[in-house]
C-alpha cells in the first residue's frame, strides 16, 4: 500500500535517500538544497540509516568526497544548488569518466550574477556536457520518484555513469505538496544492494581509478563514454516500466500532454510544465488545438522522442528557464530544432527565455504564448529568441 | 564492466577499453617502460660502493633492486635518472652521466 504524505521537494528526495540508506553522503550546504543534507544528517543522527555523512568544506571537495567513496565501492548520494554545482564543476567530469555511479541531488537555482537564490535551469544546463545524466522533475512526487529510481540506472553494468535529480528550487524543493511514498521495504527491494564488479577497497583485487590517458587513448575513452550515455536510454525506459509496477505511476523520456493532435505546442521542463499544462486544459475546452511537452530526462538528450511526438505540429515554443548566451536560442531549443532537422521536420519553432532568477510565469503567460503561436506571431525584441515577461 | 587490460596497446579500440580507463591489475607499471624518458644516467660504482643501501628508499622509481640484502645495478627500464641516488650517496658510488645510457 502507497503511503499518502504531503511533504516538501526536498523532503521527498530526502526520505527516498533514508529508504535508500546509501553508504556515504559528503555534502556541503547551499540555498535552496540545504535542506536535504540536513534532513539526511537528521536521519543519521536519530539511527534511521547507517550512511557516513561527511559535512566538508566545500562542494568541490563534496564531489571529490563523493568520487573517493564510490570509487572505494560505497552507494555515494549528495545535494547542491547553483554555485555549488558550479564549484564541482571540474570534478563532475572526473566521476563521469570515472564512470562511477553518484547520484546527485541538484535543485536548479539561477547562478551569479547578479547573485540570486531562485529558481532557474542555469546550474543544471552548465553541466550538461559533463557526462551526466540528467532527469528533471515536474513535481515533488516526480522529484521523489526519480530519486528511487536514480541509482538503478546510474550502477547498471551497460550504463556506469552517475546521475543528477533535478527539481526546481523552492517552486518544488520547498513547496509542500501531496504524495505517493512507496514502503520502506518496497523501495530497498527495487533499489537493491549496490555490488560493483570492481573497487578500491577490494584488497583482492587491486586497481587504479581515473589514471592519465595520453593523446592515443583519450578519444577512445569518451568515445566509450558515449556509448554508456545511448545504453542508459534503454536503462532508462526498463527501470521506469518496472517501477510502474511496484508504483503505478509511469514515466517516460518526455511526457506528451495532448499533441495527438495539436498544432501548438509548448515544450518545457521542470515545474513550470504545470502552468503550460493549465493553459492547455483552458484552450482545449475552447476548441483549440494545443498541447505540452514535458521533456523529463535531458542527458541523455531524447532526440528521437520529442521528433516523433512534433511530427504534425505547425509551430512550438521551446521554453529555456536558462539563458546561454548563444546569441542564437536558450539551450534546449539549440538540442530540439537540431532534432527536428535530423528528422527532416521543419515547423516554426520559437525558442523563449523564461522564469530566470525565480521570475513567475502564469497560466496568463502560457495563454499568450499559445495565442501568439497561433496567430504566427514569431517576433522577438532584439535578439533570434525571445525573454518572456521582461519589461522594455 | 570491462577490465581486460591485455588489449591496451597504441591501437587499442574504444570497444576494449576498460571501463573509466579503470586498471584493475596489481604491478603492472612493471609492464611500462619509462626508462625512455631519461636525459642523465645513474652509473654504479661497485668498487666504491659499501652497501649502506642509503640509495634505496629514496628511488622514486624502485629501479635499485636488491638481492639478499645487497643492491645489484640499476634496473635501466624503469630509472627515469632523476640522480637523487646519487646525491644521497655518502661515497661517491653512484655517478650521474649525460646521455640516456
Amino acid at each position: 500500500m502507497a503511503i499518502r504524505e504531503r511533504l516538501s521537494g526536498n523532503e521527498a528526495v530526502s526520505v527516498a535517500i533514508r529508504q535508500i540508506n546509501p553508504d556515504v553522503m559528503p555534502a556541503f550546504p547551499i540555498t535552496p538544497s540545504t535542506e536535504i543534507p540536513q534532513y539526511v544528517s537528521s536521519y543519521v543522527a536519530d539511527g534511521l540509516i547507517d550512511t557516513e555523512f561527511v559535512p566538508v568544506e566545500s562542494e568541490h571537495s563534496a564531489m571529490s568526497a563523493a568520487v573517493g567513496a564510490c570509487a572505494a565501492g560505497a552507494r555515494t548520494v549528495t545535494a547542491t544548488s547553483s554555485a555549488g554545482l558550479a564549484l564541482m564543476w571540474e570534478v563532475l567530469h572526473i566521476a563521469a569518466s570515472d564512470r562511477l555511479p553518484i547520484a546527485l541531488a541538484l535543485v536548479n537555482r539561477a547562478l551569479s550574477g547578479p547573485i540570486n537564490i531562485n529558481a532557474d535551469h542555469s546550474d543544471g544546463m552548465g553541466s550538461r556536457d559533463c557526462g551526466w545524466i540528467q532527469l528533471y522533475a515536474e513535481d515533488n512526487q516526480e522529484a521523489y520518484d526519480n530519486m528511487v529510481m536514480a541509482y538503478r540506472i546510474a550502477e547498471h553494468p551497460d550504463v556506469l555513469l552517475p546521475v543528477m535529480i533535478c527539481q526546481d528550487g523552492f517552486i518544488t524543493s520547498h513547496a509542500v505538496q501531496n504524495l505517493f511514498l512507496l514502503e520502506d521495504d518496497v523501495v530497498k527491494k527495487f533499489v537493491g544492494e549496490y555490488k560493483p564488479e570492481n573497487y578500491l577497497l577490494n584488497a583482492e583485487r587491486p586497481m587504479a581509478v581515473g589514471p592519465y590517458a595520453v593523446t592515443n587513448y583519450y578519444m577512445e575513452a569518451r568515445r566509450a563514454m558515449a556509448e554508456a550515455m545511448k545504453n542508459s536510454a534503454q536503462v532508462i525506459a526498463d527501470v521506469a516500466k518496472e517501477y510502474e509496477t511496484v508504483s503505478g505511476r509511469a514515466y517516460d523520456f518526455v511526457e506528451e500532454y495532448q499533441t495527438e493532435d495539436a498544432d501548438y505546442v509548448i515544450v518545457i521542463m521542470g515545474s513550470a510544465t504545470g502552468a503550460a499544462k493549465d493553459a492547455c486544459d483552458k484552450l482545449r475546452a475552447e476548441g483549440k488545438k494545443v498541447g505540452v511537452l514535458k521533456i523529463r530526462v535531458f542527458r541523455p538528450f531524447p532526440a528521437a522522442k520529442l521528433a516523433s511526438a512534433l511530427k504534425n505540429v505547425k509551430a512550438i515554443a521551446a521554453m529555456d528557464r536558462s539563458e546561454s548566451f548563444s546569441g542564437n536560442s536558450g539551450p534546449m531549443a539549440a538540442e530540439l530544432k537540431a532534432a527536428l532537422y535530423d528528422a527532416k521536420q521543419y515547423p516554426e519553432v520559437v525558442s523563449m527565455v523564461y522564469g530566470l532568477g525565480g521570475r513567475d510565469i502564469t497560466v496568463e503567460d502560457m495563454e499568450s504564448i499559445y495565442a501568439d503561436l497561433e496567430a504566427g506571431n514569431f517576433e522577438c525584441e532584439g535578439l533570434p529568441y525571445r525573454y518572456v515577461n521582461v519589461r522594455e | 564492466m570491462k577490465t581486460d587490460i591485455n588489449k591496451l596497446g597504441l591501437d587499442v579500440k574504444w570497444q576494449d577499453m576498460t571501463t573509466g580507463t579503470s586498471v584493475v591489475h596489481s604491478g603492472s607499471s612493471a609492464e611500462f617502460s619509462t626508462g625512455d624518458w631519461r636525459v642523465d644516467t645513474p652509473h654504479w660504482l661497485e668498487d666504491k660502493c659499501k652497501q649502506c643501501l642509503l640509495c634505496i628508499p629514496v628511488c622514486p622509481d624502485s629501479s635499485i633492486p636488491v638481492v639478499d640484502g645487497k643492491r645489484i645495478d640499476f634496473d635501466y627500464d624503469h630509472c627515469k635518472g632523476c640522480g637523487i641516488c646519487a646525491k644521497v650517496c655518502p661515497f661517491d658510488a653512484i655517478e650521474m652521466r649525460k646521455g640516456a645510457k
